[in-house]
């Protein structure tokens, strides 16, 4: 049995560690259970930090003194890689401002983002061809692999240290509830490269109502009680993820279900910070100083400084920003600037967090298409929209469903009576007070009482804390949110008809698993059969939905690109061993879907009549190539 | 020409003759020993003023990377307007406090507040506490106490490695078109 569960908060922006001995019997303290992670903050110099910043910079041989950038587990010769050489954290992130074309960053963004072939190596994004490059799948693992050697360095040293190492230890991995199965996927290689061999992910919005309920201890059941719907609003460096949790009650105990999940918004902390820098820097422009763009990310340091001040204390009217000179001329050719109250409120509070009705929707076509290359950023700032579209959509979809642990029918978007803010955005207090204001207002119109807030733990690390006491939870203590698949999964099968030049054959959906799929179960065979070519590769079209609850196994939907409900993924495919066949041959199968213990969903073919199992392989190359 | 090994000071023949005293007579084994020390102590160079200072260059280091330090005492401010010795001012503030906040823990050396009336007992600590003013008669001693001093509580500076010269405090930057 592993000695610890290690929660990892893989994050855009940042990484965090926590650790919960799996040998107490008793709820651990709050102050022994983060790692600090050595990085290099300088040629040189190796300090520890709580927060390991996702960013990996890919040095050249001469660039830096020899040994400045080794870290303590390297003395003893053991590098990470020989190619793409590259180190990550804070000096990554410092100095990547000065070299954009060798800093790897949001390489999870690029992990969920079907419209390009996340196995290859892309990043860094538009790097010149001289750098090399590497896939989003190797970045993550090296940020992983740097955790795992900070955590061995820390404690698997010695005697029997191997078997204190995070290889033995079990490791759970998030990932944001809107990751598709792919992502997901994606995110276990990477830690299989790390060396982490026991890996179960979890939902970030999941993570984040554990580090809640750990911090709440006994006091969590006086705070929630049966009927309750949490909204757990998690805006992160570089996204914003919606879950919904339902609170039942069975035989006295209290139990939490997860309702449904949104889906995925590339919109996050980051981009408020650049936001503000924009703004000011068009103010700098118009009076004539231009910066470069080391001085413009000091310029988005400078805001995020402001931004915190401002938020921190409502009687400030306006805070200064003084923007370095790059040459040694500091007095004189350093350039003041000041972020005031009206600029923060108009860009950020009303920018971000708009006041507007329950009806409205997010301008621009939520990610069904798969023909961007470049990161999808979100069309539309505005987080309350999307909050807004998430409610009625989840309402459309539970209103028809047959099975409701609480009541929600008939209401034209889903009543949350309590709220947990998550991610380093809501240390702004006014941005909280606005969400909860906008929710607030569309409950009153609706008849409904306000919602509640449930006080957070600390807002940079609750997901790495709330992961590691999963991992506690998951050995019987505690109460375990019970969850599923938040989608449904569709194959998609052509209709044979004549070609017409320029159309597309119609599809049709088959449903291979349904809503609501538990870890460890798999869903019955669909009726439908598949020839597949031995030798050949075969491919399907393959779709999810996050609102039809109660499709079930082997039925077949017309049009799933028509509307809303069904997403487009990547495609699927397999290729049948032709060993003992003969090549060209027909195969006739059935598809069968399972999610695995580890949380990542298996599509299999199973020979009809026979013995033959292959597995489907969630393609993560772009569509047609 | 000696073959210095680059720790002890000691030469390579001198080792080697110890090795034989060595493997010719265990018992002999300690005072090699000591003779080893004794020779390291004898012929060891004076380590260079910037290896025995390296953590104070470091410090220094820091102060200029995080708050501009070196750039801003350097140069002349009797040139510049408040206005502009106040903005690169912030700069150094706001990055020379992280460096401190991330390197030391400080306390005052009086618990008392400043202005309020404090008595030094006999036998008191001549380094924490400084006496000024009409400064005769025997502790202990009534005062008022004007400033509380500063003592470092915890130092949490990294380990320095012996690859990098600790005389560059920053690097030239050179930007390629």
């Amino acid at each position: 049995m592993p000695h610890y569960a290690l929660g990892i908060d893989l994050g855009t922006t940042n990484c965090a560690l926590s650790f919960y001995d799996l040998t107490l019997e008793r709820p651990r303290s709050i102050h022994e259970s983060t790692l600090a992670i050595p990085q290099i903050v300088a040629p040189g110099t190796v300090e520890p930090r709580l927060l390991l910043p996702s960013f990996l910079y890919l040095y050249s041989a001469q660039e830096f003194p020899e040994g400045s950038l080794a870290l303590p587990w390297e003395k003893g010769g053991r590098h990470t890689t020989d190619r793409a050489p590259g180190f990550a954290g804070e000096f990554a992130r410092a100095h990547g401002v000065k070299v954009p074309a060798r800093l790897v960053a949001s390489a999870k963004s690029w992990l969920s983002h079907g419209g390009a072939d996340r196995a290859s190596a892309l990043l860094p994004w538009q790097a010149p061809p001289e750098v090399p490059r590497i896939s989003p799948v190797e970045a993550s693992a090296r940020y992983l692999a740097h955790l795992a050697s900070a955590w061995d360095h820390a404690h698997a040293q010695g005697k029997g240290g191997a078997e204190r190492a995070a290889a033995a230890q079990e490791v759970i991995l998030t990932v944001p509830a809107s990751f598709d199965a792919a992502a997901r996927e994606l995110t276990l290689q990477a830690a299989t490269q790390a060396g982490l061999q026991n890996v179960i992910l979890l939902e970030e919005p999941q993570a984040a109502l554990y580090a809640w309920i750990e911090a709440a201890g006994d006091s969590f059941r006086k705070q929630v009680r049966a009927g309750d719907v949490i909204l757990v609003v998690d805006v992160g460096g570089g996204t914003t993820d919606f879950s919904l949790i339902a609170v039942t009650e069975q035989g006295g105990e209290l139990q939490l279900a997860r309702l449904a999940v949104g889906d995925h918004i590339l919109l996050g902390g980051d981009n408020m910070d650049l936001a503000l820098a924009h703004t000011l820097n068009q103010e700098l422009t118009a009076a004539g100083k231009k910066l470069d763009s080391w001085q413009f990310a000091s310029l988005t340091y400078g805001c995020r400084q402001a931004k915190e001040a401002l938020f921190a204390d409502p009687k400030l009217k306006k805070s200064p920003i003084a923007v370095p000179s790059r040459g040694s001329a500091l007095i004189g050719g350093t350039i003041k600037t000041e972020l005031n109250r009206e600029t923060l409120t108009r860009v950020l509070t009303d920018g971000f967090m708009p006041e507007v009705a329950i009806t409205e929707l997010p301008q621009g076509a939520r990610r069904t298409g798969l023909t961007q290359i470049a990161l999808p950023y979100a069309q539309d700032p505005g987080i309350t929209r999307h909050l807004a579209a998430f409610l009625t959509r989840q309402a459309r979809a539970l209103a028809g469903s047959a099975e409701l642990p609480v009541p929600l029918r008939g209401k034209a978007f889903v009543h949350p009576t309590a709220v947990l803010f998550n991610g380093g955005v809501f240390k702004a207090g006014p941005l909280k007070e606005r969400m909860l204001a906008v929710v607030n207002r569309w409950l009153a119109e609706d008849g409904a009482e306000p919602v509640k807030e449930l006080q957070g733990a600390d807002l940079d690390l609750a997901v790495a804390r709330g992961a590691a006491y999963y991992g506690w939870v998951r050995h019987g203590h505690g109460v375990r949110i019970r969850g599923g698949t938040a989608r449904s999964y569709y194959v998609g099968i052509e209709s044979p008809m004549p070609a017409v030049p320029g159309f597309e054959p119609p599809v049709k959906a088959l449903c291979v698993a349904p809503f609501g799929m538990e870890e460890g179960t798999q869903a019955d065979v669909p009726p439908q059969e598949f020839g597949l070519v031995v030798g050949e590769p075969t491919r399907f079209r393959f779709f999810a939905s996050s609102v039809r609850r109660d499709d079930k196994v082997g039925q077949m939907f017309d049009d799933p690109l028509y509307g809303d409900e069904f997403e487009e993924l990547a495609p699927i495919e397999t290729t049948l061993p032709s060993d003992s066949r003969e090549p060209g041959k027909l195969v006739p199968v059935n598809l069968q879907a399972a999610i695995t213990e580890i949380g990542t969903l298996e599509l299999r073919c199973l020979e009809k009549g026979g013995e033959g199992r292959w597995k489907l392989e969630l393609n993560v190359r772009m569509k047609g190539d | 020409m000696d073959v210095q090994n680059p720790t002890d000071g000691t030469t390579f023949f001198e080792r080697l003759g110890l090795g034989f005293k060595v493997a010719f007579n265990a018992a002999f084994a300690s005072e090699v020993k000591t003779g080893l020390k004794a020779l390291a102590a004898a012929k060891a160079p004076k380590p260079p003023p910037e290896r025995i200072h390296a953590s104070g260059l470091f410090l220094l280091g820091a102060l200029q990377r995080e708050g501009r330090l070196i750039d801003f005492l350097r140069q002349d401010v009797a040139e510049f307007s408040d206005e502009e010795v106040g903005a690169a001012a912030r700069v150094v503030h706001a990055g020379a406090r992280k460096v401190l906040d991330q390197y030391f823990d400080f306390e005052p050396a009086a618990k008392e507040a400043e202005g309020s009336p404090i008595t030094v007992p006999a036998g008191f600590d001549a380094q924490r506490i400084r006496l000024t003013g009409n400064v005769a008669g025997q502790p202990p001693f009534r005062g008022t106490l004007k400033h509380h001093g500063w003592v470092t509580r915890n130092i949490r500076l990294p380990d320095i490695p012996d690859s990098l010269d600790p005389r560059v405090i920053a690097p030239a930057e050179v930007e390629l078109p």
